[in-house]
């Protein structure tokens, strides 16, 4: 077994045969002090919660670096405005530290707004703005009178938990937005779209489908999301939830602010998709729209099958592992792999929680390895160990992965392709073939225990 | 998605937009790498940290390891002398490192932990194993950039391990040792350097050294700590150098002074040996200090070097230049277009400090007298410059692309972060053969240019 720090022991564990025999992972805890974890901050998840909001003004109050390292990262695209790409931070000096920076963010703000005119403002609090304790809200509440927009304070000092944490804290920040406008010309068919980011213009297949099925999407919460189309979420009759940790709890909220029923959905991968599509179609208990279901599914699976065909051969019985951010998509991409022909031997995220992991295990083929918040060394032993053909993770993992030999996909928020719906299967199919079959590993010595790199041409034998 | 900006340039005090620097820590966390077998630390909470890789990942496409004190609510207000010596524990029993190299951040440095006090508590409570290292250094980012950050890493270095020396500074084989401090660039231009300095028949310590670390090759394994960086054995030797060379007074001063401090060795502060006026006076120090003869092989390197910009020199006239990204590399950067007989007119860096100012004054003398040139400045300014006046080329990190877009001007990527391009840790930018590399991505960047606008008829196979 790998080198695992001793107090992370509870924290992975093999699937087994019956559910009930193997343990609950001890997750959703702070990692350990001093190991090179792979998790990021509250701040990190409000970020990402809100950044695609593409007419809204994001400020970041705090040193320069944490606005830096959330610009432009993420390929959330917008079909219309794109002032969510740009970077605006305080950029509090020593001097803010001492006397204070609430001074320095009204300014920006007032000035931010009156160039870009946006529908509405979030206000990122980091951890040493909560330290110095600046009153964001007051800041806000004024700004707001001032300018007529909302403004909203986002606490995501990145000390206050994990990305998990800052989740919640957009959660919040959205729930002030949702119920301030009309709903007039919302349908009794109407969904929002919550947890999905519109990575590489994936909420445009989805709502594609949605339009053939009869259902008016109301707001997307948040890829390519308007703020005029949040404040008037609420008319709307079902939540569609992709993406576990991050919008959850949203819907929690607005099912007891407004009654609104919602429903988890996942849309990687052919049976998720079908059956978010299903679902719909039951909620809204409406035998047209099931039928308009089923052409849409079948329609898409005919569509990429041909893909699939073509590719599976080379991938059957390839091992694949996952470490991504959340446990929701990591059991998508154990079903999409298995479409491939492939083998999950190992899985893990970073902010599982107990029953997402019951849910792997309970999914996986006995001997699965299943890890909460691990880090690099670990994940390089168990690609070793289980002799991985395929890492499916983020952007640390991918050049441990090549140092390794082992073909990358990339799952998280860097992608460039669209990976929901029938044709992003089609689309996760060609570009698993495309790194697992890649020439490039005939050139590195592939697994450790192989012998060294072929003799170079002309070289004796 | 730049079509926001206005014309009208107005000073603006509270905000940054599109900045031009990013935090210390990440820079402190890129020197430490360059460290043999040394974990980075970062003394904060977790999204720093890994902010801070996954940047740096991006930048070098290689895996890059550091550990956090994991800071949570208590830590905020108790302070983090308990997570940090929890840390020491968990990471020499855990990865083994021999070195820890702590940096800062700005929560724990405004919550005021003292890091020294902190390390010597752990290493009485048994944290630290005997014969391991722990150094820090102080990184707010509410002072100074990445760059500043770096510099006071490497000083750390030094403070740590530079002894006073006890034997002779003479090597056996008659060779003379020299300290470089190469500046926050490619491991590339680190390995440049060290050839630069061996081929005048001197010893070198490059501190830090991230050759070998983060253009490891591929070799079927995961190293934790790959072969490269610094010793700690020849960090305790840099006393026994003749001089100690800083490469980019904003990134290397630091660590120089601290030699000359500790061990009595001379500074020598230069700017980047980049461009050929640079590496002049690069080489000129080394050929006073080791008292030997540039080689043919240098000169060769040299002639080559002026050879294309005799050949080249046609395209290159008058052309107006807007240059941003690190003060050191900018500084350079401009003196060598000038050299090239090109206008840079627009000069930028995101990291505070006047000195950048008059440098680029003292370096063009006279060549571009109307020229634009700020530090602390960001792209958004950057930007309003070259509306107001527009310029043929740009030169700078990824985050230029969207100005390139937004003016249509041609663009070349230069200095740290590159995101979007690959293969730039490989290649030198310092040195001669370091001008003749940016010389054709200048020359390529510009041609593309003219090819692609030429009316057919203009459009002409020999340039
Ligand atoms: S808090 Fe400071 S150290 Fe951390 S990312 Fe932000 S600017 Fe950098
Ligand atoms: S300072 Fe806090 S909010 Fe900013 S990146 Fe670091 S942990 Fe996150």
């Amino acid at each position: 077994m790998a080198r695992i720090l001793k107090a992370r022991e509870g924290q992975v564990t093999r699937s087994r045969i019956s559910v009930d025999g193997a343990p609950d992972l001890d997750c959703d805890r702070r990692s350990v002090a001093g190991s090179v974890s792979q998790r990021a901050c509250t701040f990190c998840g409000s970020r990402v919660v809100l950044y695609p909001i593409a007419d809204a003004l994001h400020l970041v109050h705090g040193p320069v670096g944490c606005a830096v390292y959330t610009w432009d990262i993420r390929g959330a695209l917008s079909s219309g405005p794109q002032l969510h790409r740009l970077s605006f931070s305080t950029d509090l000096r020593e001097r803010h530290v001492v006397f204070g920076g609430e001074q320095q963010l009204e300014a920006s703000l007032v000035e931010l707004i009156a160039r870009h005119r946006p529908n509405a403002a979030f206000v990122y609090a980091t951890c040493i703005v909560g330290v110095i304790g600046d009153d964001v809200d007051a800041v806000c509440r004024a700004v707001s009178g001032r300018t007529g927009i909302p403004v909203i304070p986002v606490r995501s000092e990145g000390f206050r938990g994990s990305k998990r944490d800052g989740y919640s804290a957009a959660c919040r920040a959205l729930e002030s937005l949702v119920g301030t406008a009309p709903t007039d010309g919302v349908t009794a068919h109407s969904v929002n779209l919550l947890g999905d980011f519109n990575l590489a213009g994936e909420i445009w297949i989805i709502r594609d489908y949605l339009e053939r099925l009869g259902v008016q999407v109301v707001a997307n919460l948040t890829g390519d999301g308007r703020v005029a189309d949040i404040r008037r979420a609420h008319g709307a009759a079902l939540n569609l939830v992709q993406c576990s940790g991050s919008t959850v709890g949203l819907a929690e909220h607005l099912r007891e602010r407004y009654g609104q029923p919602y429903l988890r959905v996942s849309y990687f991968g052919f049976e998720d998709m079908a059956e978010a599509l299903y679902g719909v179609a039951r909620h809204f208990k409406d035998p047209q729209m099931m039928l308009r279901a089923r052409e849409i599914v079948a329609e898409g699976i005919t569509e990429a099958m041909p893909v699939i065909r073509a590719v599976r051969p080379d991938l059957e019985g390839k091992r694949a592992a996952i470490y991504v951010g959340g446990a929701f998509k990591a059991v998508s991409l154990v079903r999409a792999l298995r479409t491939l022909g492939m083998r999950t031997v190992m899985v893990g995220s970073q902010t599982g929680t107990a029953e997402d992991y019951r849910t792997l295990t309970a999914l996986c083929d006995p001997g699965t390895v299943v890890v909460d918040d691990s880090n690099p060394l670990e994940l390089a032993s168990f690609l070793v160990e289980e002799d991985v053909d395929l890492f499916v993770g983020g952007v640390k993992e991918r050049p441990v992965a090549y140092k390794l030999g082992v073909a990358f996909c990339d799952h998280n928020h860097e992608r460039k392709i669209a990976l929901e719906g029938f044709v992003g299967m089609a689309n996760f199919a060609k570009e698993v073939h495309a790194s697992v079959t890649s020439p490039v590993w005939q050139l590195t010595p592939r697994r450790r225990r192989e012998p060294s790199p072929s003799p170079l041409p002309g070289a004796v034998r | 998605m730049l079509d926001h900006t206005p014309v009208a340039v107005m000073e603006r005090h509270a905000l940054r937009i599109n900045p031009a620097k990013t935090c210390q820590p990440i820079g402190a966390l890129y020197a430490a790498s360059g460290l043999h077998r040394c974990l980075p630390h970062s003394h904060g909470s977790q999204g720093c940290c890994s902010y801070h890789r996954s940047h740096l990942t991006r930048h070098f496409r290689e895996p890059v390891m550091a550990s956090s004190s994991s800071f949570t609510e208590g830590a905020s207000v108790f302070g983090g002398a308990s997570n940090l010596v929890q840390a020491l524990g968990t990471i020499f029993s855990t990865y083994g490192p021999d070195v820890v190299a702590v940096h800062t951040t700005c929560l724990s440095e405004t919550i005021g932990d003292d890091i020294p006090s902190i390390i010597a508590r752990a290493r009485e409570e048994g944290a630290i194993p005997d014969g391991k290292h722990v150094i820090h250094a102080s990184t707010p980012s509410y002072s100074g950039s990445h760059v500043t950050g770096f510099a006071a890493m490497a000083a750390g270095m030094v403070n740590y391990f530079a002894e006073e020396p006890t034997s002779s500074r003479r090597r056996k084989d008659g060779r003379t040792r020299v300290n470089i401090v190469p500046g926050f660039v490619e491991p590339s231009d680190m390995r440049e350097v060290r050839r630069i300095a061996e081929l005048m028949n001197l010893t070198p310590t490059v501190l830090p050294d991230t050759s070998g670390v983060l253009d490891a090759p591929a070799t079927g394994t995961y190293e934790f700590y790959p072969k490269g960086g610094v010793t700690v054995d020849e960090l305790r030797g840099l006393g026994r150098a003749v001089a100690t060379v800083a490469l980019g007074p904003q990134a290397s001063r630091a660590a120089a002074v601290a030699v000359e401090n500790r061990c009595y060795v001379p500074r020598e502060i230069l700017d980047l040996p980049i461009g050929i006026a640079a590496t002049d006076r690069f080489v000129g120090v080394l050929r006073r200090r080791a008292a030997y003869e540039v080689p043919g092989e240098l000169l060769d390197e040299r002639g080559q070097l002026v050879d294309l910009m005799a050949d080249a020199r046609q395209h290159l006239h008058g052309k107006k230049v807007a240059i941003f990204g690190d003060p050191d590399h900018v500084v350079a950067m401009a003196e060598f277009v000038a050299d090239l007989g090109m206008r840079p007119v627009h000069i930028l860096t995101g990291t505070p400090g006047k000195s950048f100012e008059k440098r680029v004054g003292t370096l063009l003398a006279g060549r571009s007298p109307d020229a634009n040139v700020r530090s602390r400045g960001d792209l958004f300014l950057l930007h309003q410059w070259m509306k107001n006046d527009p310029v043929d080329l740009l030169i700078g990190t990824s985050y230029g692309k969207h100005l390139a877009r937004a003016e249509d001007v041609p663009f070349v990527r230069y200095g740290w972060p590159i995101l979007d391009r690959f293969g730039h840790s490989y290649f030198p930018s310092v040195g001669y053969r370091g001008g003749l590399r940016l010389m054709e991505k200048i020359l390529d960047a510009l041609l593309d240019r003219r090819d692609r606008d030429a009316p057919d008829e203009e459009f002409e196979l020999i340039l």
